[in-house]
């Protein structure tokens, strides 16, 4: 029994030209369009998607939310979109699956602890939900999780975010779809672009194998291939496309209601609505456009997987896959303007964009909007790779998904 | 897993290696002289191409070499 | 052989699967599907099965068609989910495999039986890969006559030829899952005690898969009555049970003909063939024999008696009575593997199914998998391809070659272009296991889908276990679409794997090796706490019987500051650095000098990376002019390695420079305190006058005068062999162990850093109050520019502090309410931040779960800020007795566990205290090379060598089976054609040199630290060969 509606989106033809172009149809191209719309009352707007909608990172993704960052910019971000993923489904009128089930972090060695703890208090101060849970009481939260003090690499101790959990990658990114499209905007899918025409240093136009689409402004939101969009208006970027992989397992009856993470063994974990077990790890080393990754990843995951949770030892991976994420050299994103005019980039969310969609398309519908910033996204900005401003994540989070 | 030819230990697999990202950067001859925005375009700009790229790998399982392989990143077709 | 399922107990026959024992006992139902809870039956015959899913033991969902029956089995129905039981223990012990073949062949059906006899016969390394217990493929399943004897026999004498050849090996009860980049194959090999996965490299691959057959979709097509023809067939011919008594057979493909036969011939009445094509006098392919009752026309329902199980067909308005409808709807080949290796698929039209188009990789389908039906047909197909196979790797000499038998099987006709029939969608099954119905499918088409993709999200379609791998779903969905069926991505494991397969033998104390010192059995001996830094355990802290962690550091502090205590520093990085440039190198790596350092003298220096952020931090110490000693984080040991090398290799190669890595070969031992020179002095005589920050060498190593605590310390470096004897001496001495946490304590009194604590990747030199270490006379080294870079250059950055209140570390800090900063390290006597904007005196607020605490920022030096206590007590004269130190190998411990163990197929043995040397440069015309200028040389000192006697050990397996136990850790080609000299590679996750030393000998240069965790991991895979060989 299908929980989507009978009706979705229409199949428009393009027309000649757009106030907005949006390019990329994935969730973060979606929900700019849902807010330009909604908040700034833009809908002469096309999302442009070389492939099906929301067909990449968006397909490919492990679901988690969470908003438990440690420096104030990011926390600020993502604490925005969790906001708005709390009354998201509502607003959209569709189930989105989202599920505030608590997301553990879990610690494994004194250096884990202390800056687990160093997290909870900045988050907490940040207005970000976040407690700090000893061994016993991560036990208590999640029992099935593996706390002997005899494993490899013992659990000392996680950070636990309530609020943080999971949501229906498909379902947000058809509701936000849906919602566009009943707007006005057009969402045209297997249409690829293939330049953009520059005048006097302005963008004007968005070249695609449909035809040249005009456009008042254009917007970047291609994830992992944001560097050959980039590349096409002559604009080098600070980033690095990378293969994740992620698996399910079969159908479960319920066996973990929680989202359990540890970065010191590389893992995340939860369980779908349907009951299949959702995990992903580390990113391949390589720069890759392949969508797919090495197997010994998934072995390495796969052990670390069982060291916390032995119960699943013969729980069967049925299906392995991998997105290609653009990671930028802090680990943050890269949101605002370029050095081209009326050309705007929203990039670089590497493991992380799945939380941040609706917050990465509200502020980039402002950012677009005003043709400046969106105050949460101005620390974002490509600039800061020159005055050296960077938003490290990397010290905190070793996977920043 | 990649199969990646090492100039000294012959083919082996990809999880003997260390990944380098772009060949060629040169580290600039006089840092000092720099702008900000070169220097940053040294420290952080990489290519990033779809397609034929020259990388850098480093056998750290063998041999201890650093080397250049020319790889497409679709195929993962790698050129002698 | 007795078995239960569902609490029920039945009995089976020896080479039963489950479905095929539950068949035999007229069990119908076999479980209930996922969403609609509808009662399903067994429906195939192989890893295809989407309905048969059952629990077994600790397997929470394993399809029955694939359980190979045991006496005492026990299984339970599922409702289209898989149960976890924690009760049930999980006994198996998975490990893996590498093995190299010039040709890889997958299957081992008429195809792949064919192609590997091609491929061996000419010499070719092969290896044979398939699923079943043993090889014939559907030769097993059918009675189908080659050379005027049964297909099964030509199987057999195939396999006996292929068991001659001694390059070729077959692996039965091994499914190939993966098809990865560079002809790799990952596959799970079922073995008695758990699986094995292997991993498998082949210059090339031949695919013969085979093909499934597939389902219609038609209104009550997921009774339990219905089933697969083919697999109807399989059970009435090679299990002897006949799956119904009165069948119907749906044939839109020739196989419903051959299964009619085999069904009638295992005593079914066949009520009637039902021929969308209009039957034999349309149709080549129909087998001679039973060939009644063929009704041209389409299945358009079915009923049902009152649990839900098949008892009727409906064709038409005829109602065809039958407990057995055989579904022939066509062939899916088996393109998953061709697909995974990102080969590209075309939809053929005769077939009506996805057949291979291009190859990407080094490899050709044969057979079925590529839509080429017929026995005769495929083993043509395979020798074909085999003989390629081996042409294509340098196999081409004349062989005779293996001849294609003649078969008794008709001319193969095409099958129907049927996906879909009957006038109730909602009742027509597209997907059984995600209970996707054609309506289902039309309703995701109407709500605007136009993907295929959107339609399988949006229904789950093809999602389940089986990967839809007998649906009809493909030409469904290109029906409502109005389209061609769009090319599907195949994504691996071609069939589920388990957790435990894919962890193999990481598990448990194996899961990450575990490294440790010289000194590691006397710190477990004296009780000692460990804490993880890496892969490494180091002593946190040494408690005395009774006595809480507080009580304990407080009496090491007390010991160190008052006395003499001492610190096993060993997993501090080490290197050794030569060359006529090393000084130069150090100056452009480190943000201080190092050109002007004196022979004989330490100093203490900080690397930045490009972006100016503290990295690593380490004293490097003046061996000699063109020498130095460089010691690092214990945590980034190996990145700081990396980093020396990729400066000196990428950038500046012609600096004549050498890295040696030395950390294991020298074991450390602080001596701290006021009394430590007392304990140095009956050790190395020749220290007790050091001065600060210089060394000396001594009988057995070196003696550096430095000090991470403030007090007079001494640090003795020996070849890890002395390492536990000098530490028992200095213990001995009554130096006062203590561990990392006592360190840590100390160091922060002292106000000194710890990179990765106080520093976090976004802190400079500048920011920690070193500016004094960053020289301002160099015109450059690494991360210099970013020093000037605006945000970097700007005052009110975050700076070391210290704080007056013992508040928690991870604390966060706020002035007027804003968040300046936050508690790096903290003790009762000394508290480190890193804060921004605040200076001595001002009050701060200090956050930690909820509670307040208000603070004063204070000078970050707690302890001694004159710098009095460095030179410590004067040294009184005492007797001092001469040290002779017992040496202790890193594996000496194991001995008697490698001798019990060892057996006559396989022995193991350390090799202990070879002298070793490692030489850079020139070819000392002796030893191993390592790298292309880099040698490992045993026995007399070479010129200009780098003595590393401590830092391997070298192990030792040998006899027939050393081969096959060394094949489960190591990805290398092993075999004695390809692997004669030594090679540097990794051994279950361990960095080692491996040499062949004989036949079937081979010596294993492992890091000490990690050989006592090697010598675990090889007793167990030792220990795993000489069980299964005994089976």
């Amino acid at each position: 029994m299908t929980p989507h509606p009978d009706t979705l989106w229409r199949t428009p033809r393009p027309r000649r030209s757009y106030d907005v172009v949006i390019v990329g149809g994935g969730g973060h191209g979606l929900a700019t369009a849902y807010y330009l719309a909604r908040n700034h009352g833009i809908t002469n707007v096309a999302v442009i998607e070389k492939g099906w909608l929301a067909g990449g990172n968006m397909a490919r993704n492990t679901t988690i939310i969470r908003s438990n960052y440690l420096w104030d910019e990011s926390a600020a971000i993502y604490e925005h979109s969790l906001k708005l993923w709390e009354g998201l489904g509502d607003e959209l009128d569709y189930d989105l699956q989202f599920s505030q089930r608590g997301v553990l972090n879990l610690a494994h060695n004194l250096h884990d602890v202390r800056e687990g703890r160093r997290r909870v208090n900045a988050n907490r101060l940040n207005g970000v939900d976040a407690e700090w849970l000893e061994p016993d009481e991560v036990a208590k939260f999640c029992p099935i999780v593996n706390t002997t003090a005899s494993a490899r690499y013992p659990v000392m101790g996680a950070t636990l975010q309530r609020r943080g959990g999971i949501a229906k990658h498909d379902h947000v990114a058809w509701a936000l779809a849906r919602k566009a499209d009943q707007y006005g905007v057009d969402l045209i899918q297997d249409t690829e672009v293939t330049g953009f025409e520059i005048t006097g240093g302005r963008a004007v136009a968005v070249k695609t194998t449909r035809g040249t689409i005009a456009a008042g402004k254009i917007a970047l939101a291609a994830a992992g291939h944001t560097s050959v969009l980039a590349s096409m208006a002559g604009i080098r970027l600070p980033l690095q496309s990378h293969p994740l992989q992620a698996l399910v397992s079969e159908l479960l009856e319920p066996v973990l209601d929680c989202v359990v993470m540890s970065n010191a063994v590389h893992v995340y974990v939860s369980q779908a609505h349907k009951g299949e077990l959702v995990m992903g790890a580390g990113i391949d080393a390589y720069n890759s456009y392949g969508q797919r990754g090495a197997f010994h990843v998934i072995e390495a995951q796969m052990a670390a997987a069982l060291e916390l949770f032995p119960i699943f030892s013969r729980v069967r991976v049925l299906r392995t896959w991998a997105g290609i994420v653009d990671v930028s050299p802090d680990a943050s994103p890269i949101i605002g303007r370029t050095p081209v005019e009326n050309l705007f980039i929203n990039a670089g969310w590497g493991t992380g964009g799945f939380k941040a969609t609706p917050g990465s398309g509200w502020v980039y519908a402002h950012t677009i909007a005003h043709g400046e910033p969106h105050p949460l996204a101005e620390p974002f900005a490509l600039e800061r790779f020159t005055t050296g401003a960077l938003i490290d994540e990397h010290g905190a989070a070793a996977v920043a998904h | 897993m990649m199969l990646i030819e090492c100039p000294h230990c012959g083919p082996r697999d990809e999880n003997e290696f260390r990944y380098g990202g772009q060949a060629g950067v040169a580290y600039p001859e006089r840092p000092a002289e720099l702008g900000d925005e070169e220097w940053a375009a040294y420290v952080f700009m990489r290519d990033n191409p779809k397609g034929w790229f020259h990388e850098r790998w480093f056998h750290t399982s063998g041999c201890r070499t650093w080397f250049t392989v020319h790889r497409h990143t679709v195929t993962h077709e790698i050129r002698p | 052989m007795n078995f239960l399922f569902d609490g029920r107990s039945y009995t089976g026959l020896p080479g039963d699967t489950l479905a095929a024992a539950l068949l035999r006992n007229g069990v119908r139902i076999v479980g209930h599907s996922v969403d609609l809870g509808r009662p399903r039956g067994v429906f195939s015959a192989g890893s295809e099965e989407p309905n048969a899913l059952v629990q077994v033991g600790a397997d929470p969902m394993v399809a029955a068609t694939t359980v190979e029956l045991h006496e005492g089995l026990t299984a339970r129905s599922l409702r289209g989910r898989g149960r976890v039981d924690p009760a049930a223990a999980d006994e198996r012990r998975c490990d893996k495999g590498y093995l190299h073949a010039d040709v890889l062949v997958i299957g081992a059906g008429p195809a792949g039986l064919a192609a590997a006899l091609a491929a061996g016969e000419a010499g070719a390394r092969v290896i044979l890969v398939d699923e079943q217990p043993r090889p014939g493929g559907d030769l097993l399943n059918s009675r189908v006559v080659l050379d005027g004897a049964p297909g099964q026999a030509w199987a057999a004498s195939a396999a006996a030829r292929l068991a001659m050849l001694p390059e070729t090996r077959i692996l039965s009860r091994t499914t190939a899952i993966g098809y990865y980049d560079h002809n790799y194959v990952v596959a799970v090999e079922r073995r008695p005690g758990g699986e094995r996965l292997w991993h498998l490299r082949a210059r090339r691959v031949v695919l013969a898969t085979g093909a499934h057959e597939r389902s219609v979709a038609f209104p009550g097509n997921d009774r339990p009555g219905v089933m697969l023809a083919s697999a109807a067939r399989a059970y009435a011919n090679r299990y002897g049970v006949l799956p119904g008594r009165r069948a119907v057979v749906f044939a839109c493909a020739d196989s419903g003909y051959e299964a009619a036969r085999d069904l009638a011939a295992a005593g079914a009445e066949i009520a009637a063939i039902v021929d969308p094509r209009g039957g034999p006098d349309r149709v080549t392919g129909v087998v001679t024999g039973v060939v009644t009752g063929v009704m041209t026309g389409v299945v358009t329902g079915t009923t049902a008696d009152g649990d839900g199980v098949l008892d009727g067909v409906l064709v038409g308005d005829r109602l065809v009575e039958a407990d057995l409808l055989a579904v022939a709807g066509g062939w899916s080949p088996v393109v998953h593997l061709f697909s995974q290796s990102q080969g590209r698929l075309r939809f053929d039209e005769e077939l009506q199914a996805f057949v291979p188009h291009l190859s990407a990789q080094a490899e050709r389908s044969a057979g079925a998998c590529r839509g080429v039906y017929g026995t005769a047909a495929a083993i043509a197909d395979g020798l074909a391809a085999g003989r390629q196979a081996a042409e294509l790797t340098g196999f081409a000499q004349p062989v005779p070659v293996p001849r294609v038998p003649e078969s008794d099987e008709p001319e193969p006709s095409p099958p129907a272009a049927l996906w879909v029939c009957g006038d109730d969608p909602a009742a027509s099954f597209a997907d059984l296991h995600r209970d996707v119905t054609v309506a289902d499918l039309a309703r995701a088409t109407g709500a605007g889908l136009s993907s295929a993709e959107h339609v399988k999200r949006y229904t789950t379609a093809g999602t389940g276990a089986d990967q839809g791998k007998t649906s009809a779903v493909p030409g469904v969905v290109a029906a409502l679409l109005g389209t061609g069926p769009g090319t599907t991505t195949f994504r691996p494991p071609y069939t589920p794997v388990s957790f435990a397969t894919l962890a193999g033998r990481d598990r448990g104390p194996l899961s990450d090796p575990i490294r440790v010192t010289a000194m590691h059995d006397a710190h477990v001996a004296r009780g000692a706490v460990f804490e993880d830094v890496g892969q490494w355990k180091r002593p946190w802290y040494f408690p005395l019987p009774g006595e809480t962690m507080e009580e304990a550091v407080e009496r090491e502090c007390r010991a160190a500051r008052t006395g003499v205590a001492a610190m096993d520093a060993s997993t501090l990085g080490k290197i050794d650095i030569r060359g006529r440039d090393a000084g130069l190198f150090l100056d452009r790596v480190y943000t201080n000098l190092y050109s002007t350092l004196p022979v004989g003298s330490c100093r203490y220096g900080v690397m930045c990376t490009a972006d100016g952020m503290v990295f690593d931090d380490g004293v490097t110490s003046r061996l000699a002019d063109d020498h130095f000693l460089m010691t690092t984080t214990t945590g980034n040991a190996a990145q700081v390695l990396d980093w020396l090398e990729e400066w000196h290799q990428t950038e500046w190669p012609r600096l004549e420079v050498a890295f040696t890595s030395v950390t294991d070969h020298w074991a450390t031992v602080a001596v701290a305190g006021p009394g430590a020179r007392r304990v140095v002095a009956a050790i190395a005589p020749e220290a007790v006058d050091l001065p600060f920050m210089t060394f000396t060498e001594f009988a057995h190593g070196r003696v550096f005068r430095i000090s991470f605590s403030g007090e007079l310390a001494f640090e003795i470096n020996v070849p890890w062999p002395y390492g536990r004897a000098v530490w028992e001496r200095v213990l001995e001495l009554g130096a006062v162990p203590y561990g990392t946490e006592t360190m840590h304590v100390l160091r922060a009194e002292k106000g000194f850093a710890i990179v990765g604590q106080e520093t976090d990747g976004t802190v400079t030199p500048q920011d920690l109050g070193m500016g004094w270490i960053v020289s301002r006379r160099k015109p450059d080294f690494v991360g210099k520019r970013s020093h000037a870079r605006p945000d970097t250059a700007r005052t009110g950055r975050k700076t070391l502090i210290g704080l007056d209140t013992h508040v928690p570390e991870g604390a966060q800090l706020t002035l007027d309410g804003r968040m300046v900063g936050h508690v790096t390290s903290s003790y009762p006597r000394a508290v480190l931040a890193m804060a921004r904007g605040v200076g001595e005196g001002q009050r701060l607020v200090a956050h930690d779960g909820g509670r307040e605490i208000p603070v004063t920022v204070v000078a970050p030096v707690f302890y001694d800020p004159e710098n009095l206590r460095r030179d410590g007590d004067p040294f009184v004269q005492g007797g001092v007795s001469s040290f002779e130190p017992v040496r202790h190998s890193p594996a000496g411990n194991f001995a008697a566990r490698f001798e019990a163990a060892s057996k006559e197929r396989v022995r193991l043995r350390e090799v202990p205290f070879v002298p070793m040397w490692e030489v850079r440069g020139q070819d000392p015309g002796r030893g191993l090379r390592l790298g292309p200028a880099w040698w490992l040389v045993t026995g007399e000192r070479p010129e200009g060598g780098v003595e590393v006697s401590g830092q391997r050990t070298v192990l030792e397996i040998s006899g027939p089976g050393a081969r096959e136990v060394l094949l489960t850790g190591c990805p290398i080609d092993l075999h004695p054609s390809v692997f004669t000299g030594h090679a540097q590679t990794s051994l279950a996750k361990a960095g080692v040199i491996l040499e062949r030393v004989g036949q079937d000998a081979y010596r294993i240069y492992v890091r000490s630290s990690f050989a006592a965790y090697l010598s675990e991991w090889l007793l167990d895979a030792l220990t795993a060969y000489v069980a299964s060989f005994r089976k």
